[in-house]
């Protein structure tokens, strides 16, 4: 199936690929050939796309997902392949992001970016 | 003294060369950044059709067009603008277009009864606003050049709280589109509550939906999807407005370069004739001044003229080189 992942700024995958594995808010899900139309909203964390040439894995940081007629679009505001990561940023991010939850369980901002930070060395880790 | 004259010309000649050299880098500068602004303008494209699509399938699922982004207030009582301007001049009338727009807008608004709100990118738009007394909401500088997908969400986010908390009824978004290399137009569209038209969210509500199945329901996704669609829609003025000030800007210098051009030629000649002028208002003197002499002394005279005459021809001479 014919699978394109675009940015606001870029297209940053387009190609053939034979499955997708991509995480929306209700949880994880896998598309294979000729799925059935679907849209949801994606949740932040990784997402797996087997191209002809391997898996690439990707972070993604919330947007949405479209499948009809044999393709895949997913729509990102910020997504982020395995080699453009920056693990020091992230692993920074995440301290910062444990302390502000330390004080405040509640921040839902600090959550967000600890979910962030955590599937970036996630992503960087298995690509 | 006419020396004087000449030599006032020749630094004004040299310091109109220095100028030109400076509107001639800015122009090649700006030639070479609507290249990169226009395909910037096209990478942005994808996404902002595909939010389309998805709105289009969504609405078609039946998630009803009830988000506030949507509806449209019975009165409006405040309309924000939100104007797009650049951080920086030279760019002949691109600033003042887009902004006397908007400033005739107000204007209209408040002969209705109207009050407004102001939402600026670029300093030279904060700088119109402020210096004419208007009261600006807020003022955002320093990507007029280069905006980033960041910038719009920025303000867009601005622009969305003061919709959702009703403090304004309705957006207006002016920019300048970008037609081609040569033309250019100020656009002052609605921007919040978004037409539903112009989504394609009119479509007819009790179809199946496309035989979509939703994770997790049409309506919520929808009221994730219409913030992004609001912020790619100003991504895509923002990135417009960028290649249009680079093109405003190339034209502007172009025609500085070409005007320097000119007024070197004219001063040049104007310099050639002081010149002259001043060579042949010695020679004068000097033949005059010897036939007044001569009258009592004719040895001393044809000495006298040879002398002068070959100072004054060593003078031009040397001007010569110099110019």
């Amino acid at each position: 199936m014919q699978v394109e992942l675009v940015s606001p700024e870029a297209v940053l995958f387009s190609g053939e690929c034979s499955q997708v594995v991509t995480r929306t808010v209700d949880g994880d899900i896998a598309f294979l050939d000729n799925h059935a139309p679907f849209i949801g909203a994606l949740d932040i964390g990784q997402t797996q796309l087997w191209a002809d040439d391997g898996v690439v894995s990707l972070a993604i940081n919330g947007g949405f997902v479209e499948v009809s007629g044999n393709a895949v679009t997913i729509l990102s505001d910020a997504a982020l392949a395995a080699q453009d990561i920056d693990v020091a940023d992230a692993q920074s991010d995440l301290q910062a992001a444990e302390q502000a939850l330390a004080a405040d369980s509640d921040d839902a901002e600090a959550a967000a970016t600890k979910k962030w930070a955590e599937t970036r060395i996630q992503v960087s880790e298995a690509g | 003294m006419a020396g004087g004259q000449e030599r006032i010309l020749r630094r004004r000649i040299s310091s109109i060369e220095a100028t030109k050299k400076i509107t001639r880098a800015m122009e090649l500068i700006a030639a070479s950044r609507i290249v990169k602004a226009q395909g910037r303008v096209q990478a942005a494209k994808p996404y902002s059709e595909k939010v389309t699509d998805v709105i289009t399938n969504l609405a078609g699922g039946g998630a009803g067009v009830d988000h506030p982004l949507l509806t449209s207030p019975e009165e409006v009582s405040r309309v924000a603008y939100v104007v797009i301007a650049a951080d920086r001049g030279l760019c002949g009338g691109y600033n003042n277009n887009v902004l006397r727009a908007v400033e005739r807008a107000i204007a209209a608004d408040k002969s209705q009864g109207r009050d407004y709100a102001l939402v600026l990118s670029g300093k030279k738009a904060a700088g119109y606003f402020s210096f004419r007394g208007y009261e600006v909401h807020a003022a955002y500088e320093g990507f007029s050049d280069q905006p980033n997908y960041s910038d719009a969400k920025t303000m867009a986010e601005t622009v969305a709280e003061l919709f959702e908390n009703g403090e304004v009824q309705q957006v207006q978004l002016a920019y300048t589109r970008f037609l081609s290399m040569g033309s250019q137009e100020v656009a002052v569209e609605q921007f919040m509550p978004l037409e539903p038209t112009e989504i394609g969210a009119d479509v007819a509500e009790d179809t199946d939906g496309g035989g979509y199945e939703f994770e997790p329901e049409p309506a919520e996704i929808l009221g994730r999807l219409l913030p992004r669609y609001a912020e790619a829609r100003l991504y895509a003025a923002l990135l417009e407005s960028s290649a249009s000030e680079h093109a405003a800007r190339q034209r502007a210098m172009k025609a500085a370069t070409d005007n320097a051009e000119d007024l070197k030629i004219n001063l040049t000649r104007i310099m050639n004739r002081a010149r002259q002028d001043s060579i042949t208002t010695e020679i004068m003197e000097i033949v005059s001044g010897a036939e007044a002499m001569g009258q009592d002394d004719d040895d001393g005279l044809e000495d006298f003229i040879t002398q002068s005459l070959e100072g004054s021809f060593a003078t031009l001479a040397s001007d010569r080189n110099d110019a």
